[in-house]
């Protein structure tokens, strides 16, 4: 019997478990990548610049690109407004608040888009209303907004939460009795403290907002270069058997989040000790 | 600056932190409150910065209530425990902090702030360090970065929490010096908090002794240490000898002496004989040899240093009794553990049972 190590697993055992991870690694996440781009550019640069280039292509991705510059803003602000408050100060409902964020995490996204097509669809709730006062958010942009900003309300609370509790109030309160009021000691001392947390934040949500598809189907009513976001253009190539339109379009997406996947990993790697203790 | 604390209560949800306290502060006093954790020491301190507001009661600073005026507007200098620097400025951007935000209006130039900025740092002697980050110093450097930062605002009164809590022993004897001969220097007012009761007996001019959220006893160090108020205070204050008794008629009699029990809130002693407990410190005991007076057999000695600690049981008393002999008396002796010797007492004080605190928490050591 040669020694025994206890805190580590036969050499043969440990090569197994590595390749196995690899190889499912390889066969669920890095082919499919490849095929997405492998086949947009099936017909060469030139079919994919065309691809891309149609009119109905970029309305699509002016949409998103919109929907996600409206979405994110806000819901940076609300993460912010709504971690400062769960963080740093005690009241009743705080629990209550808690699980309020995390709701779009556990509902249907297909859900989340049917609450709002019953809320102001024309036989919705608030439908007459609205359509008296001539104002259209089901199957148009309003809706599209509403619909995406709900699914991505979690990012940046949850991500700054954590970290400003473990943070604690000690900073801000320095700030106050050195003279600071409020706003000086927000832009001073607790923004600063948590902007690489914000930026991590800020990311995902981007990524989920411009890549949501379900909740915004519901929605969208899928009127080809007026409601179609950049996911529900593609699943309407493909129905078309326009495979290198369509993964052509799809590139852009699984680019994104490339380049998402590549600053998170950036931002871990240099401020994972200012991300929060779950991140650390 | 006087501070006057006048009938202050502090309530969080169902729990009394602070019942009902009364206390002034004098100019140029450096002021300790000593308690253990829960006392509300730290509460009474957060109450005078203003950075907790108080359910009853005022705060007088120099006679006006400084109730409806919070941290910032209070010039109060406060340090916190673990410093609270900020983590992403230098040393020297956290010292201009309270500085910077001055409304415009009253700013001073940058120029100005930069010399002042580098005065402060000189008298805390951290002139090399001003480009450092908090996370780049040793807790004595942020230790002083935090006090020049409440400095610089020329606080009128200066409130520490815990200020030596989280230093070593060496640098935070050092510290203390420095901060009493700072205080004297600056002519300022200051209030410390410490659960360390050598620290508050060294350095401050007045002790506050708190347990429960109330004031046990205020007075100078000697004050405190050689007639404690209440039971309370000789278990808190340390090394102490609590010795079980019987009080017969008001008096006790104990190892040679005759003591007259008292109580410290004015109650009458209950008639004939009660319970009660005879404190007696280390220094008030005396070993004699066997034979002339109440028997007792050495247990432990330590007898490095200037005073030799020995222990000793005693029939019928729980636990060991220490006694502390000068060097030459402990050699004069020649006490070794298992010897039989007799012990008497020079001084003590007796406390009915029900004045009691209860156990004593452990040691204290000195």
């Amino acid at each position: 019997m040669g020694r025994i190590n206890p805190i580590t697993e036969r050499r043969g055992l440990r090569a197994g478990l590595i390749a196995a991870s690899l190889l499912y690694i390889l066969l669920f996440l890095v082919l499919p990548v490849v095929t997405v781009f492998t086949e947009a550019l099936g017909k060469g640069f030139g079919g994919y610049f065309t691809a891309i280039n149609d009119p109905a292509a970029r309305s699509a991705i002016k949409l998103t690109l919109l929907t996600a510059a409206i979405a994110v803003p806000f819901n940076m602000a609300f993460g912010i407004a709504a971690s400062w408050a769960i963080a740093k100060f005690e009241f009743r409902g705080k629990s209550v608040l808690i699980t309020l964020i995390d709701l779009p995490f556990s509902v249907s996204p297909v859900i989340s888009g049917l609450i709002y097509v019953l809320l102001f669809g024309a036989q919705g709730i608030l439908g007459p209303w609205l359509a008296e006062h001539d104002i259209q958010i089901v199957f148009a942009v309003p809706g599209i907004v509403l619909a995406t900003i709900f699914v991505t309300f979690p990012f940046v609370a949850r991500e700054l939460i954590p970290l400003m509790q473990e943070q604690g109030t000690e900073e801000e309160e320095a700030a106050r009795s050195l003279g600071a009021d409020g706003w000086q000691t927000f832009w001073r001392v607790t923004l600063p403290n948590i902007r690489w947390g914000l930026l991590y934040g800020v990311l995902l949500c981007n990524a989920r907002a411009m890549g949501e598809f379900g909740a915004v189907s519901v929605v969208s009513g899928k009127i080809r270069g007026l409601t179609n976001t950049m996911p529900l253009h593609v699943e309407i190539l493909y129905n078309e058997y326009n495979i290198v339109a369509a993964f052509a379009v799809a590139s852009l997406l699984a680019f994104l989040a490339l380049v998402t996947l590549v600053a998170k990993g950036v931002l871990e790697w240099a401020y994972g000790h200012e991300l929060g203790g779950a991140r650390a | 600056m006087v501070i006057e604390v006048r009938n202050v209560t502090k309530r969080f949800d169902t729990f009394t932190a602070l019942h009902g306290l009364n206390l002034q502060i004098q100019p140029g006093e450096l002021v300790a409150l000593l308690g253990p954790s829960g006392s509300g020491k730290t509460t009474l301190l957060r109450v005078i910065a203003g950075l907790e507001f108080a359910n009853e009661g005022q705060i007088l600073f120099d006679g006006t209530d400084a109730g409806g005026r919070h941290v910032g507007e209070r010039r109060v200098g406060f340090v916190f425990q673990h410093y609270a620097l900020f983590r992403h400025m230098t040393v020297f951007e956290n010292i201009a902090f309270g500085l910077r935000v001055v409304p415009r209006q009253r700013r001073m130039s940058d120029s100005d702030i930069k010399k002042r900025v580098n005065s402060l740092l000189s008298l805390v002697q951290l002139d090399r360090l001003a480009d450092r980050y908090p996370t780049q110093l040793s807790g004595g450097q942020r230790q002083r970065v935090a006090l020049a930062r409440a400095l610089a605002i020329e606080p009128r009164v200066l409130l520490l929490d815990e200020p030596f809590g989280a230093l070593d022993a060496k640098v935070r004897k050092e510290l203390r010096r420095w901060l009493r001969r700072l205080h004297d220097d600056m002519g300022l007012t200051s209030i410390f908090v410490t659960h360390d009761q050598e620290e508050a007996l060294e350095l401050a001019d007045r002790v506050v002794v708190m347990n429960q959220g109330a004031i046990e006893q205020v007075g100078t160090p000697e004050e405190v240490y050689d007639s404690p108020a209440t039971p309370f205070v000789y278990e808190f204050l340390g090394n102490v000898n609590r010795v079980p008794c019987r009080i017969e008629n008001g008096k006790v009699s104990l190892w040679g002496v005759d003591v007259a029990a008292e109580t410290h809130d004015g109650a009458t002693l209950p008639a004939g004989e009660t319970a009660g407990f005879a404190y007696v410190r280390p220094h008030d005991i005396e070993l004699l040899p066997a034979g002339q007076g109440e028997p007792a057999v050495v247990r432990h000695v330590a007898a490095a240093g200037p005073t030799a600690r020995i222990e000793v049981s005693v029939q019928g008393v729980q636990p060991l009794i220490e006694a502390q002999l000068s060097r030459k008396r402990y050699l004069d002796l020649g006490l070794k553990v298992g010897q039989q010797v007799a012990i008497a007492a020079r001084a003590a004080r007796v406390f009915p049972a029900s004045a009691s605190p209860g156990p004593p928490a452990g040691p204290a050591g000195l």
